[in-house]
């Protein structure tokens, strides 16, 4: 990547380059954290770290209302549903030693090998081009507004049905559940399966 | 900007949600890897569609409208998923990937396993076998 950059030494790296390169090690640090680390809650929080910077690249890129949008549903939003399903599942405070399957060995060879191929792929196909990122702004919640309402109008009413199927799918998943809990006998609560999930890891 | 830097920057990320996906046990992990894989399209979807907006006049802006639509499906599918991890949970007693292995081939429907799962979740299973 940067010896892409260099070759290409009439641009040399902008600061909007240099802030992109920063908040993406951070990004990247940060999911990489929330995919190995041992600490259920912590691995949400460090989710909240990696959408964040994702939508200060979105800024970056002039995508202010995609920054936003980002901003208000995934950290606003899917994140504090992700506590909360840590919450009722119960997950252990702690760090909790079976977090990591048997074979996560097997998953970082193919992670590697496909990231391996990904960027070398990407690399080589994009290594003469170049966003120009001057001029109007490309994703201003102007432009972006108006596309999305001249043509994109069926997608999105399509869209808004989906998301009335799916609200309506989560209710009635939970609702059954709670109904057959309270019809049935006293299930055995899950501390006791917790214990015997110590006692019994594969 | 060179357009390196967010393509490489979301195949990283995409990796690391692939690798969360595989290696995670908990259900809800899972669910935070396939959010992390989302997000990396949509870092793809936003800084292709900005280059071409001024490199190829290209002015319906489908990039962007899709990262919308790619949201919005990724919120359905977290309150969806997250319904099911919590009957799953409240059905079985854990969360666990490695232990839902009811529809597995090649395995015998009742196996040690079963032994080492709660007695409320036992009781449930002995109850839709009888």
């Amino acid at each position: 990547m940067t010896l892409a950059a260099a070759s290409h030494g009439f641009l040399s790296p902008t600061g909007v380059e240099i802030a992109f390169l920063l908040v993406g090690l951070v990004t990247f640090g940060a999911a990489v954290l929330t995919v190995t680390t041992r600490q259920l809650v912590h691995a949400a929080l460090w989710l909240v770290v990696a959408l964040g910077g994702l939508a200060v690249e979105y800024l970056l890129l002039t995508a202010e209302f995609i920054a936003w949008v980002q901003v208000l549903i995934y950290v606003g939003a899917v994140v504090v549903l992700l506590l909360f399903g840590l919450m009722l599942t119960r997950a252990p405070v702690g760090r909790s030693p079976d977090a990591d399957s048997g074979n996560r060995w097997a998953a970082l060879t193919v992670a590697a090998a496909s990231a391996a191929a990904l960027v070398w792929v990407v690399v080589d196909a994009f290594r003469a081009t170049w966003i120009d990122l001057d001029g109007p702004a490309a994703g201003s919640t102007a432009v972006t507004g108006a596309s999305l309402f001249q043509n994109w109008v069926l997608p999105f009413e399509a869209l808004s049905v989906l998301l009335l199927a799916a609200l309506v799918g989560a209710i009635v998943l939970s609702r059954r559940a709670k109904a057959e809990r309270t019809a049935g006998p006293p299930a055995a609560g899950p501390p006791a399966a917790h214990g015997a999930d110590k006692g019994g890891v594969r | 900007m060179h357009l390196a830097y967010p393509a490489v920057l979301s195949a990283l990320l995409f990796c690391t949600g692939l690798y969360g996906v595989l290696a995670r046990r908990n259900a809800i992990l899972v669910l935070m890897s396939v959010e992390l894989m989302l997000n990396a399209v949509n870092l793809n979807l936003v800084a292709f569609d900005v280059w071409l907006s001024k490199a190829a006049e290209e002015t319906l802006h489908s990039g962007q409208a899709l990262t919308l639509f790619t949201i919005a499906v990724a919120a359905a599918e977290i309150g969806i998923g997250l319904a099911i991890v919590l009957a799953v949970h409240r059905n079985r007693g854990t969360s666990d990937i490695d232990r839902l292995r009811d529809t597995a081939e090649g395995r015998e429907p009742d196996g040690p396993d079963t032994d080492t799962l709660a007695t409320g979740a036992a009781g449930e299973k002995a109850e839709a076998t009888a």
